[in-house]
């Protein structure tokens, strides 16, 4: 049974939300991590780029697998977490505390979309 | 064995075939030959070609292979395997892409080189979409006109197909003109340009300000290179390149008609997960002792599929053995020692065949094993009268020009019997 | 013997010399190139001795295991025995010193055998005319795709820029199509792992510029709804690309061309003997049906009303060029002489025994591994995984890749592991006709004795390989920490 974290937001494609006035954290669940197994990068966007909601920003690599991750909001990155870059393991040892991306969100009524913990508890129990 | 799989012949295996599609006649080939035959029917076809004394280039040049190498790339174990997936008992493999992969990095000075392309022409078609992945959402890539024409062309179809725009960056006094690849930076759209080390003219390429100029552009510079002059001349991370290719041929490659050869590609470690093609990489076993695996597969067709900037699958492992096996032959020394006897050679040739009266000078630069002059007689003809006289030169540019190439292997007897047949063309 | 732990650079001592180079043309000759223009260092490459390179690169080679060293049944990689005479044909001066933009007049007899060898492999497929300009089996498939955009176009039926291929197939389709610029469709395959036609019905239309197909696929399993498959493709305007990389089982028996296939690629290196070389060079050969010849690649061979061979590199409607010249041409020489030994009758009768041996195989094995799909196979065939893991003793149970580490130890290489993806626990199993029912009893007996050992005590597979040169690698710190030359492993 995976960690999942009262209080944040959640995409059906397994990443967590924080909102922090007009700014959007970004992670991936517990639940994604576990399911990628050792993670060796992470390919992360640039800051200034824009996302849109429920399109690919970066991705996740392990040794077989490349998995894409996708924005639950439209914005711009103001920040991506460089710490990453040079240590992917931080997202097996945590994937709550170690968030990939915030995003300035351009249209809040989006965050309408996500799942609260429970429902996303429903998804992957 | 047919009772074990429960049936009663050969043709049952194909029960599942539908009836109209089996073969029932017999293939419009031969009859079994015998080893003998088949040995005596390629010496009769062998024998229908015309040994030369190569004095020509353009993309394949007759270095000296060491006796060496064909001895050590025959051995079975090297020759008969696959692809190394399976790492314990490929370490051999392994081991060797990984020093290879060294050894283009040393020349070339970047920080990562890939496992090897097909040839030189498709690693720059490679580096071609290697640059407009890198920039998103640029889609132009410029050629210079002093690139080899089967490179060009190369590129020009991979990036037909690929969606992507060629332009071009004008030769000015047979050389790739910056001014030129400013106005060219001007659509704002330019992912990344692909210039020559050494041009399709013989000539060394000044590539001042290139580098920077494109990365203000946000756009990477490719070089194309000739490996076997990177011993002595300017690397591409000296000029500023993010990426560089060529062919590995001309380091000891037999020119076989055209292949096999093996392409190089290698860039700076910003666009590492960029680089298409296999990666080899060192880590420990079990044990803790040294090993070699391939790594970064993530970025890889059977991972990626559709999303994979590459479809590459196999390298040319045998070739990158090869020129591995020459490299650590030739060391540091023997390939500056090839590289000032082919400049020797082919300044000799230039020379005298000016002073022969039935050539003119065309461009004054620096060139090291190949040149052009512009022939004062009919350049087919020429190529003709070397060829009778046992001779490939004077190979024909686009613009009339005569190229020619001297290497290390070409004698002095060899160069003056050259000029006397081109002083009765 | 002792564990051998050198790299070439270890060996190198500042000054050794390993070459011999004739004297100077020009021996007064300086060697005058701008210094702007020259590097500033000399190339970190090693100075060793002659006898260090070959002691070295002999202990590496000890290192491999090789067809030559022992039975290789790695699925979808007709890893077939590679004949001697074709090394040395290969070799020949005559061939391999000839420069490929030599005056057409100087390389007749190589020219031969670029148009005898198309003929030999339109005979052998029912393909009308091949290009052999591709050098490995990927670079054909990007090849023959361009042919089919090329198709489309000359028709003004620029709509078409999708592709469909079966979720069965190798990864490299799909990778092919979109550096082609095509978009990917997926088709399912049914329960018995083959297209299922319904799927495919509702994809089809007027954006749909083809279908990649591998018949057999990549269980082994023919295509029998092939003949409603071209129909219902080329019913759409579509044409059917068959992707070459199992057309073994199919020498003598069935031809791509007769099934209604308009594009297809062979790989040198499978069907047609040459080695592998650990990975390359490869040749991929394209074929095509006779209404798609003016697309082919350039240059092309010809042979004139005079009986004279000429290269033709101009062709309006040609795709393009490839590749830097025409190919591999040393490993299209290797497959000539591996056609020409066989003969008409022997080379009919490969695809045959092939497809025995993988039946004998799978048959002999499916009491100790799952064999999802029970029917008659081709050459190659996919069990998904163990009936009884060992997990029964309490321990974690044995998988498919403790399988195939295991096998290792017996001196065997592995099958594929985990291809396709259709299975979890899928191993893939192609034996090929140059192995005798000796060679395929005793890999049946190791099978078996590595399914009891799982059984009993899975440890043992999971500490597998225990007598290769190393044991498992952390391919995982590997990927995290890469170290991808010499110096980056030096801190």
């Amino acid at each position: 049974m995976s960690k999942i974290v009262e209080g944040l937001l959640y995409s059906d494609s397994h990443e967590w939300v924080k909102v922090d006035g007009d700014v959007a954290i970004i992670g991936v669940t517990d639940y994604a991590q576990a399911e990628m197994g050792d993670i060796t990068y992470v390919d992360l966007p640039e800051v200034d780029d824009e996302v849109s909601q429920g399109e690919d920003f970066g991705a996740l690599e392990s040794v077989k697998a490349s998995s894409e991750l996708y924005s639950p909001v439209s914005g711009t990155v103001v920040a991506v977490n460089e710490a990453l870059e040079d240590a992917p393991e931080l997202v097996n040892e945590d994937a709550f505390a170690n968030w990939i991306i915030k995003v300035q969100m351009s249209d809040k009524a989006e965050l309408e979309s996500l799942m609260d913990a429970a429902a996303y508890a429903g998804i992957t129990g | 064995m047919l009772d074990r799989i429960g049936v009663k012949s050969l043709d049952d295996l194909y029960a599942d075939v539908p009836a109209g599609f089996i073969y029932k006649g017999e293939y419009d080939l031969p009859d079994a030959l015998s080893e003998q035959e088949v040995r005596d029917f390629f010496e009769r076809l062998a024998s229908k070609n015309t040994r030369l004394k190569v004095f020509a280039g353009a993309g394949s040049y007759d270095h000296y292979t060491p006796a060496v190498i064909p001895y050590i790339i025959s051995r079975s174990e090297f020759l008969t395997a696959y692809t190394p997936y399976q790492c314990e008992i490929s370490q051999g493999t392994l081991r060797y892409i990984f020093e290879y992969q060294s050894m283009v990095c040393a020349l070339t000075g970047m920080d990562v080189s890939n496992a090897s392309m097909y040839d030189g022409p498709t690693a720059a078609a490679e580096a071609m979409r290697m640059a407009v992945a890198s920039a998103r959402k640029k889609n132009t890539v410029l050629l210079s006109r002093t690139l080899l024409p089967n490179v060009v062309k190369t590129v020009e179809t991979y990036a037909k197909y690929y969606g992507t725009n060629i332009a071009y960056i004008e030769a000015e006094d047979g050389q790739t003109s910056l001014a030129s690849l400013r106005e060219a930076m001007a659509c704002g759209d330019v992912a990344g340009a692909i210039v020559p080390s050494v041009n399709r003219f013989g000539i060394i390429e000044d590539l001042s300000g290139f580098a920077d100029t494109l990365h203000e552009g946000k756009a990477l510079l490719v070089e194309y290179c000739d490996p076997s002059t990177l011993a002595v001349l300017k690397t591409p991370a000296e000029w500023g390149a993010d990426v560089a290719v060529g062919d590995g041929q001309s380091l000891g490659i037999p020119m076989c008609f055209g292949g096999p050869y093996v392409g190089f590609m290698a860039c700076t470690k910003e666009h590492m997960r960029k680089l298409p093609g296999r990666i080899v990489g060192e880590t420990v076993d079990g044990q803790g002792r040294r090993a070699f695996v391939l790594t970064l597969q993530a970025r890889e067709q059977h991972i990626r599929r559709e999303k994979a900037t590459s479809n590459i699958c196999s390298n040319e492992s045998l070739m990158a053995l090869f020129v591995t096996v020459y490299m650590s032959l030739m060391g540091p020394q023997g390939l500056r020692e090839v590289n000032e006897k082919s400049y020797a050679g082919a300044h000799l040739l230039h020379d005298m065949l000016l002073q022969t009266g039935k050539f003119e000078e065309v461009f004054d630069k620096p060139f090291l094993k190949e040149f052009v002059l512009k022939p004062l007689v009919d350049a087919k003809a020429l190529q003709a009268r070397l060829c009778e006289g046992g001779f490939f030169g004077a190979l024909e540019t686009e613009e009339g020009y005569v190229s020619f190439c001297v290497t290390e292997k070409r004698t002095r007897a060899e160069i003056e019997a050259l000029v006397a047949l081109a002083r009765e063309a | 013997m002792k564990y051998y732990d050198k790299l070439i650079f270890e060996l190198s001592k500042p000054g050794r010399r390993a070459y011999t180079l004739p004297a100077a043309a020009d021996p007064s000759a300086s060697f005058s190139i701008p210094s702007g223009l020259l590097r500033a260092e000399a190339p970190a490459l090693p100075e060793v001795s002659e006898v260090d390179v070959v002691r070295h690169y002999t202990n590496l080679s000890q290192m491999n295991f090789g067809v030559d060293t022992g039975f290789y049944p790695l699925g979808s990689c007709t890893m077939k025995y590679n004949p001697k005479i074709n090394e040395e044909i290969a070799g020949m001066p005559a061939f391999q010193g000839l420069h490929p933009l030599q005056d057409e007049s100087t390389v007749q007899g190589a020219l031969e055998v670029y148009y005898e060898m198309e003929r030999s492999l339109s005979a052998i497929t029912g393909m009308k005319h091949f290009t052999l300009n591709p050098c490995a089996g990927a670079h054909g498939e990007l090849t023959g795709l361009m042919v089919m955009r090329s198709y489309h176009a000359s028709r003004g039926d620029t709509a078409r820029i999708k592709v469909i291929v079966p979720d069965s197939a190798h990864g490299t389709n799909p990778a092919s199509a979109a550096v082609c610029g095509l978009s990917i469709v997926e088709v399912k395959s049914n329960a018995n792992g083959l297209v299922d036609v319904e799927d495919l019905k509702p994809l089809l239309g007027p954006d749909i510029a083809g279908i990649m197909m591998t018949n057999p696929n990549t269980l082994g399993l023919f295509e029998r709804d092939i003949k409603e498959i071209a129909e219902l493709v080329h019913g759409c305007g579509g044409l059917l690309y068959y992707d070459g990389a199992n057309m073994n089982p199919l020498l003598g028996v069935v031809r791509p061309g007769d099934m209604g296939f308009d594009i297809m690629h062979l790989n040198l290196h499978k069907t047609f003997s040459t080695p592998h070389g650990g990975g390359g060079p490869g040749s991929g050969p394209v074929g095509v049906a006779g209404r798609l010849a003016e697309f082919l690649p350039t240059p092309k061979v010809e042979k004139g009303e005079d009986g004279r061979f000429h290269i033709v590199d101009d062709a309006p409607m040609s795709a393009g060029r490839v590749s830097a010249f025409m190919g591999n041409f040393g490993v299209i020489l290797r497959a000539y002489a591996y056609i020409l030994m066989l003969g008409k009758q022997n080379l009919a009768m490969a695809g045959k025994l092939a497809t025995l041996g993988a039946n004998y195989i799978k048959e002999s094995l499916k009491d100790a591994y799952k064999l999802p799909i029970p029917s008659v196979c081709k050459h190659e065939f996919v069990f998904d995984g163990l009936i009884d893991d060992g997990s029964a003793t309490g321990k974690p149970g044995a998988t498919t890749l403790d399988v195939a580490k295991r096998l290792l130890d017996f001196g065997y290489h592995a099958p594929t592991i985990y291809f396709p993806l259709l299975f979890h626990q899928a191993l893939m199993i192609e034996p090929t006709e140059t192995e005798s029912k000796e060679t395929l009893d005793a890999f049946i007996d190791v099978m078996h004795v590595i399914a009891k050992e799982a059984a009993e005590d899975p440890d043992i597979l999971h500490g597998a390989p225990h007598n290769a040169p190393i044991s498992r690698p952390d391919e995982t710190m590997a990927a995290r920490k890469p170290v991808l030359k010499y110096w980056d492993g030096i801190s």
